[in-house]
C-alpha cells in the first residue's frame, strides 16, 4: 500500500515540478509548483512527519505561494514568457550529472547504518508533541534566531516592495521617472 | 683610569661626528681644527696611560655586554696593556700629527670636511682593533679599518678609469675596490680562525684562550694559526695578497701616510705579536711567517728599485718593511716585530708626509724622472725626507738602525742563515732605493717644467708639526733597551746566545757595509743627475721589475677577467634566463589565466550560475569518489 | 518495501529538475520556483532521514529550511518588484551590468 503511495506521489511530484521548470506559461508553472508541493506534504505524512506536512501546507502551499500569485498580479502573467533558451543541451547535462551523481551515491548502502538519533521521539507523544518538545528545548536559539530572521524579511519585503504602490508596473511607464523616484527613495 | 681609556678611544669618534656634520657643506676649518684637538686629547690620554702601564701594570675594563645568546657571552671590553698601550700611543700620536698635516695639505680640497671624518673614523676603528681584549672586537676594529681605508682611498672617486700604461692603479675607486676585496679575501681566513678558536675553546677573550690552547690538538691549533695569519697577510699585504698596496696610493698623500704606511698595515704584525701563545706553540707556521716575511722584504724592495713614482716607491719600502717585521715575528721576536713596527711608523710616516709636500710643490707630479733639484726650494723637506731616509737605510744612530739590526742579529741568531742572507741583502736595496728616490728628488739638475709647477715649502706650521716625527725617527733606537723591558714584560722575552753576542758586532759592520754602500752606489749612480740607460731600461729583469713582476696583469687574466665572464654568465644566463624568466613566467601565467577567464564575467546570472553548478558537480564528484574510496578501505 | 534509499533517489531528482531550471531559465520568477523546488527536495531528504534514524533533528532542520524560503519569498519578490520597476523587465539577459 505504502509502496503504490509512495510511486504515486513520486511520479506526480516530479511531473509537476518538470512542468514548473519547461512551461512557458507563468500561470502553470505556479499552479504545478503548488501541486506538487501539496503532494510532497502527502511524503511527509507517510513519513511519520505530521507536523512538517502540515507546515508544509501552510506556510508553502498557503503563504508562500500566495505571495507568488500576489507578485504575479504586478507582472504580466498572462503572457508567455520569451527567453532565449539556448545551450540547454549544457544544462541538461549538468543536471543529469548531478542527478546521476546523488542516485549513485544514495543508492549505495548507508554508512552511518548503526547511527542512533541525537534526539529520538519521545516515547508516546504524537509526531506534533514530541516536536515541539524538541523545538522547545535543543533548539530553542535557533528557532529564536528564525523568528527574527523571518521579522527582518517581512519588513524588507514590505519595504522594498511597498515603495510607490500608487505607481502602476506595466511596462508602458516612463522609465527616468520611476529611476528617480526609486532614488529619491534611498535618500 | 679607566675615564681615560674611554677618552682616548671614544675622542676621534666624537670628532669624526663632529665633522661627519659638516659632510656635505664647503671647507670649514673648525672641523680640522676640532678634529686634530681631540686627537691630541686622545694622544695625551694614551701618553698618560703609557705612564700609568710603565708604573702600575695593564688596566682591563669591561665596557658592556655585547653578544648574549645562549652560552655565547662576547663582552665589549678593552685592554690596555704593554702591547697596545705602546699601538695606542704611536697611533695616536701619528694621528694628530697627520691631522695637523692634512689642515695644510688638504686646504684647497672641496672634501675637506669628509676628509677629516673619515680620518678621525680610521684612528677610532684603529684603537679599536688594538685595544680590544677580545678577538671579536679585533675583528670589528679590523673590518672599520678597513672600510676607512676604502673610503680614503677612494677619496677622489670622481677621477675616471683610465689604462694601466697610464696609471698602474688604474683609479682611485678602482684602487679602494681591489684594497677592499683583497682584504676581504683575507678576511675570510681571519674570520675561520675566529671561529675555530670560538669552536674548540668556547671563548674569544684574548687571556682565556691564550691559557686553554695549550692543551689543544696540534693540528688544530695549526690550522688556527694559518687562518689567523692569512687575515694578517691580507691587512699587511703580504704576498700574494700583496698588491692592493701600491695601488692604495691613489688615496691622498696623509691617507698613505697614516694607513698604508704607519698603522693599518701593521695591524696584521700586531695581529701576530698579540697572538703570541698560539705562534709559539706552532714553530713550523712562525717559520712559515719568517719566509713569507723575508720573500717579500726582498720581492718589494727589488720593485722598488725601478719603480718612477714616488710614492710607489715608499709603498714598496713600507712592504718591505713589513716582510721585516713579519720575519721577527714569525721566528719568535715579537718584541723585534714590534719595535721595528714602531720605529717604522715615525720614519715612515715622515718620509710620506715630505712625500705629500713634493707632490704639493710639484702639482701632483709623481714621478721622480721629473724633478730634481728641489733642495734650493725645499730644504726642510729635503732634510726631513733625508733623515727619514737614512732611518729606513739602517744609518748609526738612527732609530732604524737599532731595529732592522736586531732583526738581523735575531735571524742570524735562529740559524736561519737563509733570510739573514736575504734580509742582508734586501738591507742594500733598502738603502739604493731610498737614496735613489732622495737623490732624484732634490739633487742634480731640474728636470721639470717651470710652467707646469712653482716648488714652494709647505705651510710652517705644517713644518713644525713634523718635528715631532722626525725627533723619533732619530732617538727612538736609543730607548730600545727601555723598550725591551716594558714590552718583555708582556711578549716573550728574546735573548741572543752568547755565540750571537760575541759577533754581534760582526754583523752589525757587515749590514751597515751594506747599507752605505748602497748609499753611496745610488750617488754614484743618481747623484749628479738623472743619466737615463736606455739598454737598461728595456731589459727583461727591468722591465719585470717595474711591471711588478707582471703580477697585477696575471691576476687581472688569472682571476678578474674569469670571474668577470663567470658574473657575466650568471647575470645573463643564469639570472635573466632561468631566475628572471621563472619569475617572468610566474607572473606571465597568471596574467594570461586573468585575461583567458576574463571571458567567465559575462555579467549574465545565468552563466555565473552554469559555472556554480559546475563546480557543485566537481564538488559531488569529489564527494562521490571519496566515499567510493573509504568504502573500498572498509 | 519503500526504504530511505527511495526517499533520497526522489529528492536527488528532484533536486536536479530544480537545477536544471535554475540553469535554464532567464526569467528571475522562473529561477525563484526552481529555487524553491531544489529547497523541497532537500526537505524530504531530511524528512526522510529523520524518520529512518527516528531522530527529529532532520525535522528541525526541515522547519528552519522552511522559514529560510518564507523570507527569501518575502525579500526575493520586493527586490523583483524593484527591478521590474526600474527595468520593466525579469529577463536576466537584460541585466550584464557586471560584465568583466
Amino acid at each position: 500500500m505504502i509502496t503504490i503511495a509512495f510511486y504515486f506521489f513520486s511520479i506526480l511530484i516530479t511531473l509537476l515540478f518538470l512542468v514548473t521548470v519547461m512551461s512557458k506559461n507563468l500561470l502553470y508553472a505556479m499552479t504545478s509548483l503548488a501541486a506538487g508541493m501539496v503532494l510532497i506534504s502527502g511524503l511527509f505524512f507517510m513519513l511519520g512527519a505530521d507536523f512538517l506536512g502540515v507546515v508544509q501546507l501552510i506556510v508553502y502551499v498557503g503563504a508562500v505561494m500566495a505571495l507568488y500569485s500576489f507578485a504575479m498580479m504586478f507582472f504580466d502573467a498572462s503572457r508567455d514568457i520569451k527567453e532565449r533558451n539556448g545551450s540547454s543541451m549544457l544544462v541538461f547535462a549538468l543536471g543529469g550529472a548531478i542527478a546521476l551523481l546523488l542516485v549513485a551515491m544514495f543508492s549505495a548502502p548507508i554508512i552511518g547504518e548503526g547511527a542512533v538519533g541525537l534526539y529520538a521521539s519521545a516515547e508516546g507523544a504524537t509526531n506534533p508533541q514530541a516536536v515541539g518538545l524538541v523545538l522547545f528545548t535543543k533548539y530553542l536559539v535557533p528557532f529564536e534566531v528564525a523568528a527574527v530572521m523571518l521579522l527582518v524579511a517581512m519588513i524588507a519585503g514590505i519595504i522594498l516592495a511597498g515603495k510607490k504602490m500608487d505607481v502602476s508596473l506595466s511596462t508602458t511607464e516612463d522609465e527616468s521617472d520611476i529611476t528617480d523616484d526609486t532614488q529619491g527613495g534611498e535618500k | 683610569m679607566e675615564n681615560l681609556v674611554y677618552i682616548a678611544l671614544f675622542a676621534p669618534l666624537v670628532g669624526s661626528i663632529f665633522a661627519a656634520f659638516y659632510g656635505m657643506s664647503p671647507k670649514n676649518i673648525i672641523t680640522g681644527i676640532v678634529t686634530s684637538a681631540l686627537l691630541f686629547v686622545s694622544f695625551v690620554a694614551s701618553a698618560i696611560l703609557l705612564n700609568h702601564v710603565m708604573t702600575v701594570g695593564p688596566i682591563h675594563v669591561r665596557m658592556m655586554d655585547w653578544i648574549m645568546a645562549g652560552d655565547m657571552l662576547i663582552p665589549f671590553g678593552f685592554i690596555v696593556d704593554q702591547v697596545s698601550v705602546t699601538m695606542m700611543t704611536m697611533v695616536t700620536l701619528i694621528s694628530t700629527i697627520i691631522h695637523i698635516y692634512s689642515n695644510g695639505y688638504m686646504e684647497h680640497d672641496k672634501g675637506f670636511n669628509r676628509f677629516f671624518s673619515y680620518l678621525s673614523l680610521f684612528v677610532f676603528s684603529m684603537l679599536i682593533l688594538v685595544m680590544s681584549d677580545n678577538f671579536l672586537g679585533l675583528f670589528i676594529g679590523w673590518e672599520g679599518v678597513g672600510v676607512c681605508s676604502w673610503l680614503l682611498i677612494g677619496f677622489w672617486y670622481h677621477k675616471p678609469d683610465v689604462t694601466r700604461d697610464i696609471n698602474p692603479s688604474i683609479s682611485p675607486s678602482w684602487a679602494a675596490n681591489e684594497a677592499f676585496i683583497m682584504n676581504r679575501i683575507a678576511d675570510l681566513g681571519m674570520l675561520v680562525g675566529i671561529f675555530l678558536i670560538y669552536w674548540n675553546l668556547g671563548t674569544l677573550q684574548y687571556d682565556e684562550v691564550f691559557a686553554s690552547v695549550g692543551p689543544l690538538e696540534n693540528d688544530l691549533v695549526f690550522w688556527i694559526g694559518i687562518t689567523l695569519f692569512i687575515g694578517a697577510m691580507g691587512k699587511s699585504a703580504q704576498f700574494p695578497l700583496h698588491t692592493w698596496l701600491a695601488d692604495a696610493m691613489e688615496g691622498p698623500t696623509p691617507v698613505s701616510a697614516l694607513i698604508h704606511a704607519a698603522t693599518m698595515v701593521t695591524a696584521g704584525v700586531y695581529l701576530v705579536i698579540r697572538a703570541n701563545p698560539i705562534y709559539d706553540l706552532i714553530p713550523d707556521v712562525g717559520y712559515l711567517i719568517a719566509v713569507v716575511g723575508t720573500f717579500v722584504a726582498i720581492f718589494a724592495a727589488s720593485m722598488a728599485l725601478v719603480n718612477r713614482d714616488l710614492k710607489r716607491i715608499i709603498a714598496y719600502s713600507t712592504l718591505s718593511q713589513l716582510g721585516y717585521m713579519f720575519a721577527a715575528a714569525g721566528l719568535g721576536a715579537y718584541w723585534v716585530a714590534l719595535f721595528h713596527l714602531v720605529a717604522h711608523a715615525f720614519f715612515k710616516s715622515l718620509l710620506f708626509l715630505g712625500a705629500g709636500n713634493v707632490m704639493h710643490a710639484m702639482n701632483d707630479q709623481l714621478d721622480i724622472f721629473k724633478m730634481g733639484g728641489l733642495k734650493k726650494v725645499m730644504r726642510w723637506t729635503y732634510l726631513y725626507m733625508g733623515v727619514a731616509s737614512l732611518t729606513l737605510a739602517g744609518i748609526w744612530p738612527l732609530a732604524g738602525f737599532f731595529s732592522k739590526d736586531t732583526i738581523l742579529e735575531v735571524a742570524f741568531n735562529e740559524h736561519t742563515y737563509g733570510i739573514w742572507f736575504i734580509l742582508w741583502i734586501t738591507a742594500g736595496l733598502t738603502a739604493f732605493y731610498s737614496f735613489r728616490q732622495v737623490f732624484l728628488t732634490f739633487h742634480g739638475t731640474q728636470r721639470y717644467d717651470d710652467a707646469d709647477a712653482h716648488p714652494h715649502e709647505v705651510q710652517k706650521y705644517v713644518l713644525i708639526a713634523l718635528i715631532p716625527l722626525a725627533t723619533l725617527a732619530v732617538i727612538f733606537g736609543g730607548f730600545m733597551d727601555t723598550f725591551k723591558t716594558f714590552t718583555t714584560t708582556l711578549l716573550p722575552a728574546y735573548e741572543m746566545s752568547e755565540h750571537t753576542h760575541h759577533i754581534a758586532w760582526m754583523l752589525i759592520a757587515v749590514t751597515s757595509a751594506i747599507a752605505i754602500s748602497g748609499i753611496i752606489f745610488a750617488y754614484l749612480r743618481y747623484g749628479k743627475g738623472l743619466k737615463r740607460n736606455e739598454k737598461l731600461e728595456n731589459s727583461l729583469p727591468y722591465r719585470v721589475l717595474s711591471n711588478q713582476y707582471y703580477i697585477p696583469i696575471l691576476y687581472d687574466k688569472v682571476f678578474s677577467k674569469p670571474y668577470a665572464s663567470l658574473s657575466k654568465f650568471s647575470w645573463q644566463v643564469v639570472d635573466q634566463r632561468i631566475v628572471d624568466a621563472t619569475v617572468d613566467g610566474i607572473g606571465g601565467i597568471i596574467k594570461s589565466t586573468g585575461d583567458n577567464t576574463r571571458r567567465m564575467q559575462t555579467g549574465n546570472l545565468s552563466d555565473y550560475l552554469k559555472w556554480m553548478a559546475a563546480g557543485a558537480l566537481l564538488l559531488v564528484a569529489i564527494a562521490f569518489l571519496a566515499f567510493k574510496l573509504t568504502q573500498g578501505a572498509n | 518495501m519503500i526504504g530511505l534509499s527511495h526517499y533520497l533517489i526522489l529528492s536527488a531528482i528532484l533536486f536536479s529538475i530544480g537545477l536544471v531550471g535554475v540553469l535554464r531559465r532567464r526569467n528571475l520568477l522562473m529561477l525563484f520556483f526552481a529555487t524553491e523546488i531544489m529547497l523541497n527536495a532537500a526537505n524530504i531528504a531530511f524528512a526522510a532521514i529523520s524518520s529512518h534514524y527516528n531522530d527529529l533533528s532532520g525535522q528541525m532542520f526541515a522547519f528552519f529550511i522552511v522559514a529560510v524560503a518564507a523570507s527569501e519569498v518575502a525579500v526575493g519578490l520586493g527586490l523583483l518588484i524593484v527591478l521590474h520597476k526600474k527595468y520593466g523587465t525579469l529577463d536576466l539577459d537584460n541585466f550584464t551590468v557586471m560584465k568583466g
